[in-house]
């Protein structure tokens, strides 16, 4: 019942301090709204990235060659072995007649290719990786399988995925932790000019007796809507300039290399994020404030 | 009770504010604390409120040491006292009900008991029918009720009024002091700090001087006569 009735205290001071520095509220929404759209962008650059390099990560593929001397249907028995690697996600079996099937496919003319025969060509797995960062390693226990005569793979595309994924990680994780930080500065620095202009009551306050949690409650609320107003309008703002782009993407790539997912699969990671990273910043950002103004 | 027992203050290592001062105020009494500014008066006050610690000695307030107080009860000492400031310190843009309200709001009262008090406070203090004024379209002596209103609505113990005709002419002045003792004869504890010599001589209370951070009198139906 107290209880309650001191929420409902706190919530009515809060939107009284938020509606009281109207222009200054207005000020620092607009900017956390601009460091989470920010943060939202390449937050979703980052999962539409990742998932189109695991797709290229899956069609990555190792080429395994048999020794000549073993016929087709000892060759096949070799992929016990290799499915044994650890590493190893799929491996599947080409007999030479399908490699020279694939390699005539190559070409227009096929008819140039009349007289080669399928000894030419090896038995061969097609194996793919579980982690193209340990393709070397791979390579190298499956170079040793008694049967194998060599192994090819092109290790420059997949350290460039790896790398690729590695760097665009960071930079994200760099970017977000900055705008945090100035998102949190803004917010404490309009609650510090709330409890600035709201000195006296607190002096006020703390002479009959409030308690540190009474004082902090109305501040804490008005980081809050602060934070939850910023967090919702940067849903929407992200959601709308997400399928703008999407709409502008598709309709330039023909050739379908960059398409973006849509935005109702991130929606929910992204509302729940927002709406996170919105009551984090208010909350820890009045209370930062707060903490400084209590003390003296 | 209030009791101040051998307390020295000293704000920098050579200025000294209080000198091995004691003081004990019952439970009940009216006490003047008077004397030159700069002697210590204020000091006194801050170290009842606890804003200040004792350099030595312990300061009790209704029951609390407050020199040994932990910060988190420091606000339930609070609550035992009324305080009275020479420029009233209210809400502008609060009314005067909301105003005297805002001190139950502080510790929590229910809105009903709210309802019920601040009236009753507001007639005591004469200002019925004032309620939803605010602040500025009032007199200073009308101010200075609604902050003794707001001073008593959670039923201290002690109002400790740091100066509080300070600012009003001598007709209000005596107002407010007759308020004042009205509020003693209902049982509350008062201590008023003041350098108005007229008005303490005028009511024969107890009279504690103090200069240069030492009490040099303290009498019974005293006059002030530094």
């Amino acid at each position: 019942m107290k209880s309650h009735n001191n929420f409902t205290y706190y919530l009515r001071e809060g939107f009284r301090g938020f509606t009281m520095h109207g222009f200054m509220s207005f000020a620092a929404v607009c900017i956390i709204v601009a460091c989470l759209v920010i943060m939202g962008t390449f937050a979703m650059l980052l999962v539409n990235i990742s998932a189109m390099l695991e797709h290229y990560e899956q069609e990555c593929e190792i080429l395994v060659y048999i020794d000549e001397s073993y016929p087709t249907a000892e060759a096949h028995s070799v992929g016990s072995e290799i499915n044994r690697v650890e590493n190893v996600r799929e491996a599947v079996f080409v007999t030479r007649e399908e490699a020279l099937e694939d390699f005539k496919n190559q070409y227009s003319d096929q008819t140039k290719f009349d007289g080669l025969q399928p000894d030419t060509f090896r038995d061969r797995f097609k194996v793919y990786l579980k982690d193209l960062s340990l393709l070397e390693q791979t390579e190298r226990t499956l170079e040793t399988i008694e049967g194998v005569a060599e192994v090819n793979s092109n290790p420059e595309v997949a350290q460039g995925f790896t790398t690729l994924r590695n760097i665009l990680s960071w930079v994200s994780i760099a970017i977000v932790s900055i705008l945090l930080v100035v998102s949190l500065f803004i917010i404490s620095n309009t609650i510090k000019l709330a409890l600035l202009s709201r000195r006296e009551e607190i002096g006020i306050m703390r002479m009959v007796g409030a308690t540190n949690g009474f004082i902090r409650g109305p501040f804490v609320i008005e980081g809050l809507i602060l934070g939850l107003l910023s967090a919702i309008l940067s849903f929407f703002l992200l959601w709308g300039l997400y399928e703008l782009l999407r709409s502008r993407i598709m309709a330039m790539d023909v050739l379908q290399m960059f398409t973006l997912m849509s935005f109702k699969g991130l929606a929910p990671i992204m509302a729940a994020a927002c709406l996170g990273s919105g009551i984090l910043i208010g909350v820890l950002g009045s209370l930062l404030s707060i903490r400084r103004f209590l003390k003296v | 009770m209030i009791e101040l027992r051998e307390v020295s203050k000293s704000y920098e290592i050579d200025t000294v504010a209080l000198d091995d001062v004691s003081l004990r105020i019952d439970d009940g009494e009216f006490v003047f604390l008077v004397g030159p500014s700069g002697s210590g008066k204020s000091t006194i006050i801050k170290l009842l409120t606890a804003e200040l610690a004792p350099t030595s000695g312990s300061v009790f307030v209704n029951g609390y040491d407050l020199g040994k107080i932990r910060r988190r009860k420091i606000p339930m000492a609070r609550r035992t006292m009324g305080i009275i400031f020479q420029d009233f310190r209210l809400i502008a843009d609060k009314t005067v009900f909301d105003n005297v309200a805002f001190a139950m709001r502080a510790v929590g009262a229910r809105e009903k008991a709210i309802q019920r008090r601040v009236p009753a406070v507001l007639e005591l203090v004469g200002l019925e029918g004032k309620e939803d004024r605010y602040p500025r379209e009032l007199s200073g002596g009308e101010q200075q009720r609604v902050a003794i209103a707001r001073a008593l609505v959670n039923r201290p113990q002690a109002i400790i009024a740091d100066e509080p005709t300070g600012n009003l002419d001598p007709a209000m002045s005596l107002e407010i002091m007759y308020l004042l003792e009205r509020i003693n004869q209902l049982g509350t504890t008062v201590l008023v700090v003041t350098h108005e010599r007229d008005l303490v001589n005028r009511f024969a209370k107890r009279v504690v001087a103090i200069v240069n951070g030492t009490i040099v009198s303290d009498q019974q139906d005293g006059i002030y006569e530094l």
